[in-house]
């Protein structure tokens, strides 16, 4: 029997808390398009796009409609272009991220996932060739996102790899300078990457996925942050009850919204992603969980103990509420996009180290983090080699998604609107990688055994 | 109020949770029931209270012989709803049922 409080505390929850679906997406294999002539592969792409996508952004609307929940993004993500265009005759990968853009636009989505290559071990003329259109492509596109994975715990890190996106990163702000380096959120650098994350801009549709899928990724830290402060003198063990109580129920509505998405277009339901995505809207910060807990700010000391605590209990209420759980299913903490963190970044308690140390805890990754625009592409391939390495070790997924804002200057701010948000350029260490960096070659795969 | 297992009972998916939040005057239930009447819904139950001062109604509801489409009906319930200075929600009922049962 539901109570009419059950009834109010799921309104309030949606209503005061900010509690929503951040994105339904659709990932779709596109490897059915290969062609030896691009213009064929594009048309194949296009159509096969536009087709399956054609009723995503309606069936989201009806759904919002009917259950009264708002789904905030309704996106595709599609299968590696590096694999799509490979067999054809172009080197000019642009090409392709032109199609997914128009395919996108045509559709009514904000963002297309999966200008992306899997390059852990090592390069093939499409993943070249990827790789050398990125900058361009997410320069002269509106919608297209692009991911390249350099590491794996089983290959390990492909530090040329790292080094290219290096200068990839710092090419794209460059194109980009009047934006304060757009292109570069749009752009994740990965190390285990998983084949069905729902959430941008780091979505593609992996290789082991089907044609077709419904993946979801909730969100919900206004609700968890509530919950928090509703528990201000209680111990972790209660705390942690009190996060997986209200983790399952977030994602109770991520599992009806995916379910309904699935039924209502013919594609199976893949996923949903456990990851707590906030909004630059006060009151959807995770930052604002963790000082919940008892931190003056985020980023002082006991900032990634709260972070560990409230990942794992998120986890444990989520993993009960879904039937398949998968994607990145880790807090995010994007300094851009959760106004407690931008504001524990300008106050100064909130560095680039803690943010990294916070990714060893199964946060997913450095995320919308604008450095000074002189930052070296060397300095940036350290920073991904450092989180690569992260990852690799704790057989995690992370993730690197770095803008250099061009002549912007520690202290200054980075603009980029919307769900993105704006950054403060946080310090980068002055000291030199670039030796290391230039070594080239591959780290090799860490030891699995033998784990102290 | 109603148990329920979405999708294993007759006229499953076709029950929707009204609520009305605001100050208590009144009229609220005729003119909340009057829409209803006139576009065939059924209400098989209605509850109310005060949530922290706040006037709050509860109603579910049968929709599946209603003459109008479920985003007409929320239209018109949420004009109602503006007309007696109330915030007036229909919701899926399984949104509830998903939420707070296994």
């Amino acid at each position: 029997m539901l109570s009419i409080q059950e009834i109010m505390e799921t309104i309030r929850m949606v209503q005061q808390e900010n509690l929503d679906i951040r994105t339904i997406t659709m990932g779709i294999s596109l490897r059915d398009c290969c062609h030896g002539d691009h213009k064929a592969v594009g048309r194949r792409m296009y159509d096969k796009i536009t087709r399956l996508a054609e009723n995503l952004v309606r069936t989201g609307e009806e759904i919002e409609r009917e259950y009264g929940i708002p789904i905030v993004n309704k996106r595709i993500s599609v299968t590696p272009i590096s694999m799509v265009g490979e067999s054809s005759d172009t080197d000019d990968f642009g090409f392709f991220a032109d199609v997914m853009d128009r395919a996108a636009g045509e559709v009514g989505v904000n963002f297309i996932g999966g200008f992306s290559a899997l390059v852990h071990k090592g390069f093939t003329s499409g993943d070249s060739k990827l790789l050398k259109a990125i900058p361009n492509a997410l320069a002269a596109t509106q919608r297209v996102c692009a991911s390249v994975n350099v590491a794996t715990t089983k290959a390990g890190i492909n530090m040329d790899a790292v080094y290219e996106m290096g200068k990839i990163i710092k090419e794209a702000a460059a194109l980009t300078a009047d934006k304060d380096g757009l292109a570069c959120a749009k752009l994740v650098v990965f190390a285990n990457v998983p084949e069905d994350n729902p959430f941008m801009a780091g979505a593609f549709h992996g290789i082991g996925e089907p044609e077709c899928v419904i993946n979801v990724g909730v969100s919900g830290p206004g609700v968890i942050k509530n919950a928090v402060d509703k528990a201000k003198d209680a111990d972790f063990g209660t705390l942690a009850e009190i996060i997986k109580r209200t983790a399952f129920k977030v994602t109770r509505m991520g599992e009806l919204v995916g379910r309904a998405a699935s039924a209502k277009l013919g594609v199976p339901f893949g996923i949903v992603d456990l990851s707590l995505a906030p909004t630059p809207a006060v009151g959807d910060s995770v930052a604002d969980i963790l000082e919940g807990m008892g931190l003056e700010r985020c980023g002082t000391h006991g900032t990634t103990a709260a972070l560990a605590l409230l990942n794992d209990a998120v986890k444990k209420g989520g993993a009960m509420a879904s039937s398949y759980v998968g994607g990145l299913s880790g807090a995010f903490i994007p300094v851009s996009e959760d106004a407690g963190m931008i504001r524990a970044v300008s106050e100064g308690a909130l560095s680039l180290d803690k943010l990294e140390a916070m990714t060893c805890v199964c946060s997913v990754g450095l995320d919308m983090i604008a450095v000074p625009g002189e930052t070296s592409a060397e300095t940036i391939s350290a920073i991904i080699a450092d989180e690569a390495a992260i990852g690799m070790v704790n057989q995690k997924t992370t993730a690197v998604r770095i803008i250099p804002a061009p002549g912007k200057k520690e202290g200054d701010y980075v603009e980029f609107g919307g769900l993105l948000g704006r950054a403060p350029v946080i310090t980068v260490n002055k000291f030199s990688s670039t030796e290391f960096v230039r070594r080239g070659g591959r780290i090799p795969a860490p030891i699995q055994s033998l784990r102290n | 109020m109603f148990e329920h297992r979405p999708g294993r009972e007759e006229g499953a998916g076709k029950r929707v949770v009204i609520t009305v939040l605001g100050k208590d005057r009144v009229g609220i239930i005729a003119g909340v029931s009057a829409v209803l009447a006139e576009n065939d819904v059924n209400i098989l139950d209605i509850s109310q209270t005060i949530l922290q001062d706040i006037f709050t109604m509860v109603m579910v509801c049968d929709i599946r012989n209603c003459k109008i489409d479920f985003g007409t009906l929320k239209e018109k319930l949420k004009a109602k709803g503006e007309e007696l200075g109330l915030q007036i929600q229909v919701q899926h009922e399984d949104v509830f049922q998903f939420m707070h049962r296994i």
